[in-house]
């Protein structure tokens, strides 16, 4: 089951410099191990050490966010393209206040 | 150093004005490698927050698609301080996810002062660089330059007309 992976610039140091790979996997979570596994430390950057999705990573399944499909449980067919971008975020508040209200996920 | 053009940056002043006092943000876009920023794409802030922006996740995949398709990249990301300076914050630093980028940040904390800077932010090391308004509407030789680390609170456009 082929799955075309979009790799944004930021994670290319994982991929030897790809844009984009491919993996497999039924689920999100199956694909993100199976690439972790040809391209070690990818996964540890889209999953926070409690197993969910980081928040600040946006992750789509051809159209949709994945947060709309159930983020790691989201299903997958062959054929589907996975697209990751870093979220463009930030702001003027403190970085204490964020941290606090984002789960001290930064 | 960040060469934009004068058309490019009034836009983005235009844009952080009208959503005072929530925080603006966008994207310049330019061709891939080209270090031009031509293209502005005013974002909309899904935080509608003076404190907080974040793209709309569905708004960046669709311009981001539309950057690929066009052989283009995102050559700057702009966001707007409402009550403090034109600074990354360390909310700003920790979340910066796109290396190549320059980061623009503009304060319309004064409303009559244009506060602009322009950023590098890998790997939360933050450079500040100058910024090169080119005039090319009116006279491509007509150059205001703001140095690094200043503020522009006075700039004369008339100088070199």
């Amino acid at each position: 089951m082929a799955i075309e992976v979009r790799i944004p610039t930021i994670l290319r140091n994982f991929t030897g410099g790809a844009k984009a790979v491919e993996g497999s996997g039924e689920s999100l979570a199956d694909l993100l191990s199976d690439l972790d596994a040809k391209y070690s430390g990818l996964r540890g950057r889209l999953v926070t050490p409690e197993g969910g999705l980081h928040r600040f990573v946006n992750v789509y399944v051809n159209d949709e966010d994945v947060r709309f499909l159930g983020a790691l449980d989201a299903k997958l067919s062959d054929g589907d393209t996975v697209t990751i971008l870093p979220a463009v975020a930030g702001g003027a508040f403190g970085f204490a206040a964020a941290a606090a209200m984002l789960g001290n996920r930064l | 150093m960040l060469t934009i053009d004068r058309a490019i940056v009034d836009a983005i002043i235009a844009h952080a004005r009208r959503d005072h006092p929530d925080e603006a943000c966008g994207v310049i876009a330019g061709p891939a490698g080209s270090d031009q920023p031509l293209r502005h794409i005013a974002m909309e802030n899904a935080e509608r927050s003076p404190t907080f922006y974040r793209f709309d996740s569905m708004e960046q995949l669709r311009v981001w698609r539309e950057m690929d398709d066009r052989d283009e990249e995102p050559v700057v990301i702009y966001h707007s301080h409402t009550a403090t300076e034109a600074y990354p914050s360390r909310t700003d630093i920790s979340l910066a996810g796109e290396p190549g980028a320059h980061y623009v940040l503009v304060s319309t904390r004064e409303p009559d002062v244009e506060e602009i800077r322009s950023f590098r932010i890998v790997d939360g090391a933050v450079t500040e660089e100058p910024v090169r308004i080119v005039d090319a509407t009116v006279d491509p030789h007509a150059v205001q330059t703001y140095m690094f680390g200043q503020s522009p609170t006075t700039v004369d456009y008339e100088c070199s007309r």
